[in-house]
This record gives structure tokens, C-alpha cells and sequence, in this order.
């Protein structure tokens, strides 16, 4: 069985800089993969090359089998990838509800549109509190729902979330994580880009670290949780 | 109980009086002087030098919260008010005492000290002008005492009377298409307006304020509780009728040389509802935009022209061929330009209008399309019979155009791809993961906001007659920017109003045409500072300018599209 996105020896640069140094990984249908790597090791990066907004030098990122490179990063959408960019990708100016009916753009079933609407709602109840609200005042993690709502409207099989928990008071961060959980349970694909390995591996099933542009670990979650180095550097357990 | 800041007050009067010194120094005063706004009472020169003095005495004593003692803040306005004038004095004294100012100051001339001194001589002349620069402080304090239901109609009235009289070509022009010549004397002399004319519009004016203060604000609240969307409905569309049947015989009403002001307004709306496009709808920032306008009154000119170099075609068959290069060069300059964020989009915007202009002006092409001589005897459109020709009719064409181009607009802006701009405009990555396509996207801006500009040069180098390089100058693009910032980025009501601002109100201050930049350049800086959102803001620009201070949206405006979604559930 081939996995559902495969990204095979990948090598990317800013200008002269050496961004990405030959990585590899999978995920399959189903999973949670979480990558996680200190700042500036390469995951906003990685998640780039994946939604063709750089172009890897070498290599390449297939989609079920299918090469992604050629295709605009427009095009994604309708290939059902979506991306919550890190920082919370939301358009600022407009309301909850232009933002909800924007991450539905390439679809043209209205009620579909709808039904997924109110499915995000059920989500993020907070959202449909505040649906008439612009987007630009609501507070971090509103928006880190928002951004992720809007990512859930294209009907995604496969989520790329970079940093969900970035800025987040804790009780936050674990309402986010177990929403992931529960999208992902409700039969989405997900790519998890995180720095906070804790919470990232507690619902990820396998893990790959990422160190200066290399994948230098990848095991099972579980695993990666007891590694020596992974609790040294990521989980601050001396 | 002294709330008076008095640092303040001096503070304000000094700096309006170093305005007044610097208007003085570079000749506005005079120049404004000859203007007469009120016969025999007021020009345009005086109320430069007097109104200063009025506001600094107001804004003085309008701090203080503790109006229960009148004399500290009058007393502060007074202050204010006299140290507006002493700068104004100190030339005076200058001028006097230093003969040879003039080789300096070339507006420092006799008869500058001569308005500045009432013509008294220099001594008396300077007391003067402080006891009456403190008497206008005086009053300008003053006018916080009265009661504020009468202030407000006041304060309107002396408004109204003001911009009546300076705008008097105006009112002036309508009495002359209806009341015989010696009637129309009494209240309109060369310039501004007679005493008599001044008073009947404050009484009026006056009036309709008090009447409006008193009963008029809550009857008409009154009426707008009670009213039914049936009513609401009626109403606009009486007033949509009213404006029509106003709008097609407005020719009449305001006789030639107001309607030719009117398609100067007209060509400019047509620019600035395009360049809205692309920089209000899309966001992209171009500073080239008077080469579209020159692509379509160059393409336009060179087929109808009946001269040496033209081809004579028919004006309506030339126009679509016009507009059609204009959109054409705006896809052809966006495709390697829209990959450019901000600054250097508008960079090379910039260098492209210039281009234009200076190929336009080359010997090179001077065989093709004239050099800076031009092209002469462009061809005019007739319709059957009728050729147009006057201003009038040109006014109805362009009528036609901004109409179209409107509503345009506003399908646009509402549709899809509205949509579309207004995402990429703030994020271009989450616009694209949503499935944008940003060139394209871009692109649709850009042939639209040129093939805008294209149809307003056609029928301009028709109306003039003849197409010149010095038309297509970079303050032509400047220009059609600060009507869309003044007016309200993204506003369609204010673009239209910016251009009347910022083109019809000049018109009819032509006199004054070597001031024009220095005015616009001080009216967009107060502009954004007092209302950065431009006169007539886009609801979107209101609730972003203004997030911090709003209350959650009202009920009715987020009922609709939400009652539309959740439809398909039940
Ligand atoms: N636009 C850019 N131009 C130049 N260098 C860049 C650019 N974006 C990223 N880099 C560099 O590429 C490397 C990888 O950056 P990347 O953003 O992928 O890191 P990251 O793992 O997402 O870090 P963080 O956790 O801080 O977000 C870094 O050294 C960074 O400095
Ligand atoms: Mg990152």
C-alpha cells in the first residue's frame, strides 16, 4: 500500500541557504504524524514544499502516488489539502463567517457548504458565538480555531496544522489538541508541525524530529516519548 | 477650579500664527485677497488671516471642563487669538525696518503689509490688526457660552454663508440659466456674493438649522422607528427616480461652464472607479495608472483623427479598440509586475507611466502619433444625426460611462470576485491554500482598472479635440490616488465624492492654480489625521479603522448571510 503523502529525499533553499537537507517521511491514511524540531529547523518549511509554495531542488512530495510539484499552490485546495498556516491564517478584515465561507471557495455545493459550516461550529461552539465578528478582534486562540475551521471547510483528507499551540495559554492548547483529535477521528489525515513535543506526541502515533533541515529521529509516538534525546532537548526531562 | 491650561492656549495661538505668517510670506494671502467672498465685508485674504485667529480662541478655551466662571477661558481665547496675529506683526515690523525684503521674499510686497495693516500704515496698523486677532479670539471662546442646541445651527449657518460665497460661480450660474441679468446683479457682483445675498442665505440657512435642532432631528427619528420595509423600499426608490430625472437635466440647470466643470468631474470618476480596483478592491498600489488613461486617448485619437495622422474611423468603432489596447497593456505590464509585493509594485508602476509619457513625447514615434505636437482634430461620436460636440453633450456620454463603470463596480465588488481581492489583498499564502489563484486574480484587476482608464481617455482626447503629451503627466496618477484616499479606499460613494472634492472644487477656484498642490498636500495630511478612513468610508475600511471602538455588529447585519447558510439544514 502506498502511503498518502510521501515526501522522498527533499532538498530546498532560501537564496544560499541549505533550508532542507534530503528529507524523507509518510504518512498514511488516518494517521496523526507529528513533526517536531526546535526554531528554525525546517518544519514551516517542510509544510511549504509540501503545499508547492517553494519548490524542492530535488526530490519530490506525492499525494497518493500523485507528484504535487506540478500542480499551483492553488490548486491544492481541490486536491484536499489544506493548511493553517503558522501565526493563525485568517483574513483579518472579514467576519468569522466570510472567513468559514472562504476556506469553501473552490466548492460550488451550497449545501454542503452549509451542513460543513454548522459541522465546524459543532467543533469550535466559540465560533458560532462570535460568527459576525471580525476576525482581526478576536483573541489568539479564537483565531487558532478559526484558522483551523476554515482549513476543515475545503473538506480536507489531508490537515497540515504548523504550530497550533504557538502563544497559547495551556487549557487552550489541550481544547485544540483534542478538537485535532476528534477531526482527525471523524476521518481526516493530519500532519502535525509542533515545538511542544509533549502535547504533540500524547496524540500523534508516530513522530519524526527534525534537527537543522535533517530528520535525525522517527519512531512511534510512545517511543519517541521515552527516547533519551527527544526528552532531553524537546521535553525538558533531565 | 482653574482648569484653564494656559501652555496650551499659547501653544495653539503661536503655531496658527506661524501659519499665518508662512501664508503670508508666500503670497496666498494676497493672492486670496483679491478674491471677494462678501462685497465690501470679506475676501478670500481676510478670512485666511481671521479665521485662524477664531479657531485658536475656540480651541483654546475648549479644553476646560469648568465652564461655570466664563472669564478664564475667555481670557484664554483672547490670548490665543492676539498671539496668532503677533508673528503676522512681526513682518510687518521686518518689512519696515528691512528695505530690501523683497529680493528675498518676492511676496512681501506693499501691498501684503497693506492688507495685513488695514491700509493704516505700520504702526497703527499692526495695533490693530492684534486688537482684532484678539477680538476674534475673544469670540471664538465665546462661542463655547452658547447654549449647544443654538451653537450647532450658529456654527452651520456661518459654514453654509461661507462656503456659499467662496463657491458663489456655483449658485451664480444657475440664476443666470433662469432670472433675468439686472435681478441676478443684485445678489452676484464679479466675484462672491452682495451683503444682501449673504444675509438671506445665513437667515435661511439659519433657519432650516434651528428648525432642524429643535424639531426636525426627532421627527424625522420618529418616522424612521415606525417605518415599514414596504416604506423603505418606496422611499429609495422615489429618491432613485428624483436622481435620475436630476441627473439628466442637470445640463440645463447649470448652464455651460458649470457642466463643463462637470465632465472634467466626469473623466476623473471614470480613472478613480478603476484605479479603486486596483488599488481599493485588490490592493495593489500603482502609481503608472495615467498610461491606460493615455493608451486609450492615444488609440482612440490616431483611428478617428481626421488630420495628417489619423485614420478617421468611426469614434464608436475606435473607442471599444481604444479601451480594448488599454486592457491589453494592463495585462501585458501586470504579468511580469504582479509577482511584486507593495513597494515595488508601486516602484515599477511608476516607471512605466513615465515611460509612456516619454516615449509619447519622442522624436522617435513623432512620425506614429506626433511627438509634443499631438494629434489634432480627433474625432467625435455621433449618434443618427447629432454630432456631439459641447460640453453638454459630452456630459451625458460620460453620464452613460460612469454609470456603466459603476455598476460594474458594484457587481464586482459583491460577487465573487470581490471575494477573491479582498483575500489576497490581506494574506496571499492563505488566499492561494484556499484555492486562489493570485495572478489571475490580479491580472482581472488590473485589465479592469486599465480598460476603466481607457474609456475615460478615449472620450477625453474626443471631448478636448486633441491629444498632447503634457495630458498624461504623473500628476494625473497622483492626483486620481488622493481623490480615492479622500474619498474612502474601496467606497464607491467616495470615489465619486473624492473627485468632486479634489477636481470640481478647484475648477472653480482656477485663480488660484499655483496654490493647488499646497492645498492638496495639506488637505490629505489633515485628512489623515482627523479621518484616515477618507470622507465616505467602505463599511469594511469603517469596522477595520475603527475595531477597537466597536460594539458587537447589529442583529439585522449578520441575520442575512447566516440565515441563508444554515437554510439547506432544516
Ligand atoms: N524567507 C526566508 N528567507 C531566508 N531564509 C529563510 C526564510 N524562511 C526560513 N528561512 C530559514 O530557513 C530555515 C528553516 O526555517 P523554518 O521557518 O522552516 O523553521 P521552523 O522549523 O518552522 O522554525 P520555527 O519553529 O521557529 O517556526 C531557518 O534557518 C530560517 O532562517
Ligand atoms: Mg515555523
Amino acid at each position: 500500500m502506498t502511503a498518502m503523502l510521501e515526501i522522498n529525499d527533499v532538498h530546498a533553499y532560501y537564496g544560499k541557504i541549505h533550508a532542507l537537507k534530503g528529507i524523507s517521511l509518510n504518512v498514511e491514511q488516518g494517521e496523526i504524524v507529528t513533526l517536531i524540531g526546535g526554531n528554525g529547523a525546517g518544519k514551516t518549511t517542510t509544510l511549504r514544499t509540501i503545499c508547492a509554495l517553494m519548490r524542492p531542488t530535488s526530490g519530490f512530495v506525492k499525494l497518493n502516488g500523485e507528484d504535487l510539484n506540478k500542480y499551483k499552490p492553488s490548486q491544492l485546495a481541490a486536491k484536499g489539502v489544506a493548511m493553517v498556516p503558522e501565526g493563525r491564517g485568517v483574513f483579518s478584515r472579514m467576519t468569522v463567517l466570510e472567513n468559514l465561507e472562504m476556506g469553501a471557495f473552490h466548492r460550488k455545493d451550497k449545501a454542503g457548504i452549509a451542513e460543513d459550516i454548522e459541522r465546524v461550529y459543532a467543533l469550535f461552539p466559540r465560533l458560532k458565538e462570535r460568527h459576525g465578528q471580525v476576525s482581526g478582534t478576536l483573541s489568539g486562540g479564537e483565531q487558532q480555531m478559526l484558522a483551523m475551521g476554515r482549513a476543515m471547510m475545503s473538506r480536507p483528507s489531508l490537515l497540515l496544522l504548523d504550530e497550533p499551540s504557538m502563544g497559547l495559554a495551556p487549557v487552550l492548547v489541550e481544547a485544540i489538541f483534542s478538537t485535532v483529535e476528534e477531526i482527525n477521528r471523524q476521518g481526516t489525515t493530519i500532519l502535525l508541525v509542533e515545538q511542544n513535543a509533549l502535547m504533540a506526541l500524547q496524540i500523534a502515533g508516530r513522530g519524526y524530529v527534525l534537527q537543522t533541515g535533517e530528520i535525525v529521529l522517527s519512531d512511534n509516538a510512545k517511543s519517541l516519548q521515552r527516547n533519551a534525546m527527544v526528552q532531553k532537548v524537546y521535553l525538558g526531562v533531565e | 477650579m482653574n482648569a484653564i491650561d494656559w501652555r496650551r492656549a499659547i501653544r495653539i495661538g503661536l503655531v496658527l500664527g506661524v501659519a499665518v505668517l508662512i501664508a503670508s510670506v508666500i503670497g496666498m494671502v494676497q493672492t486670496f485677497d483679491e478674491r471677494d467672498m462678501i462685497e465690501d465685508i470679506l475676501t478670500l485674504g481676510q478670512l485666511l488671516l481671521f479665521a485662524p485667529a477664531v479657531y485658536a480662541g475656540y480651541s483654546a478655551a475648549g479644553k476646560s471642563e469648568e465652564r461655570r466662571v466664563a472669564a478664564p477661558p475667555l481670557l484664554a481665547g483672547l490670548l490665543a487669538g492676539l498671539l496668532t496675529g503677533v508673528p503676522a506683526v512681526l513682518l510687518v515690523g521686518l518689512a519696515g525696518w528691512w528695505t530690501t525684503i523683497r529680493d528675498y521674499f518676492v511676496n512681501v510686497s506693499p501691498q501684503l503689509i497693506d492688507i495685513l495693516t488695514f491700509g493704516r500704515g505700520a504702526l497703527q496698523g499692526s495695533l490693530m490688526l492684534l486688537a482684532v486677532m484678539a477680538v476674534l479670539g475673544l469670540i471664538g471662546a465665546a462661542i463655547h457660552l452658547i447654549p449647544a442646541r443654538v451653537r450647532r445651527p450658529l456654527v452651520n449657518a456661518t459654514l453654509i454663508t461661507l462656503i456659499f460665497s467662496l463657491f458663489s460661480d456655483v449658485p451664480l450660474n444657475i440664476a443666470n440659466q433662469f432670472l433675468p441679468r439686472d435681478i441676478v446683479r443684485r445678489f452676484f457682483p464679479t466675484k462672491g456674493v452682495t451683503q444682501l445675498a449673504a444675509v438671506i442665505v445665513f437667515a435661511l440657512s439659519l433657519a432650516i438649522a434651528l428648525w432642524w435642532e429643535f424639531s426636525g432631528r426627532t421627527r424625522r427619528q420618529q418616522r424612521m422607528a415606525t417605518i415599514t420595509a414596504e416604506q423603505r423600499r418606496r422611499n429609495s426608490l422615489i429618491v432613485l427616480a428624483v436622481s435620475a430625472v436630476l441627473l439628466l437635466v442637470l445640463p440645463s440647470i447649470l448652464g455651460t461652464f458649470l457642466t463643463n466643470v462637470m465632465t472634467q468631474v466626469g473623466t476623473f470618476i471614470l480613472m478613480a472607479l478603476g484605479l479603486n480596483i486596483v488599488v481599493g478592491f485588490a490592493g495593489l498600489l500603482d502609481l503608472g495608472y495615467v498610461a491606460f488613461f493615455a493608451v486609450g486617448a492615444y488609440v482612440t485619437a490616431l483611428l478617428t483623427s481626421t488630420g495628417d495622422l489619423g485614420l478617421g474611423i468611426n469614434f464608436w468603432i475606435a473607442m471599444p479598440i481604444g479601451v480594448l489596447a488599454a486592457v491589453f497593456f494592463g495585462i501585458f505590464l501586470g504579468i511580469p509586475v504582479l509577482r511584486l509585493r507593495g513597494d515595488y509594485l508601486a516602484i515599477v508602476t511608476l516607471g512605466f507611466g513615465e515611460i509612456i509619457r516619454v516615449l509619447v513625447r519622442s522624436d522617435l514615434l513623432k512620425p506614429i502619433i506626433g511627438g509634443a505636437q499631438g494629434i489634432l482634430d480627433v474625432g467625435r461620436p455621433s449618434i443618427g444625426p447629432l454630432t456631439l460636440v459641447t460640453p453638454q453633450h459630452y456630459y451625458y456620454l460620460l453620464l452613460a460611462a460612469c454609470l456603466l463603470a459603476l455598476f460594474v463596480s458594484w457587481r464586482l465588488r459583491d460577487g465573487r470576485a470581490g471575494r477573491q481581492w479582498m483575500a489576497v489583498r490581506e494574506d496571499e499564502d492563505v488566499a492561494e491554500a484556499v484555492g486562489i489563484n493570485l495572478v489571475g486574480t490580479k491580472l482581472l484587476a488590473f485589465a479592469i482598472g486599465a480598460g476603466f482608464a481607457g474609456l475615460s481617455g478615449a472620450i477625453f482626447g474626443s471631448r478636448v479635440g486633441s491629444v498632447f503629451p503634457n495630458s498624461f503627466e504623473l500628476l494625473i496618477s497622483i492626483n486620481v490616488l488622493a481623490i480615492i484616499i479622500v474619498g474612502g479606499v474601496g467606497s464607491l460613494p467616495g470615489v465619486i465624492l473624492g473627485a468632486f472634492v479634489l477636481v470640481g472644487l478647484p475648477e472653480l477656484l482656477r485663480e488660484f492654480v499655483e496654490f493647488r498642490l499646497l492645498i492638496y498636500g495639506i488637505l490629505l495630511i489633515v485628512m489623515m489625521l482627523v479621518r484616515p478612513e477618507g470622507l465616505w468610508p467602505s463599511a469594511v475600511r469603517r469596522r477595520e479603522m475603527h475595531a477597537d471602538e466597536e460594539s458587537p455588529p447589529s442583529v439585522a447585519e449578520l441575520e442575512a448571510p447566516r440565515h441563508e447558510a444554515t437554510q439547506p439544514m432544516v
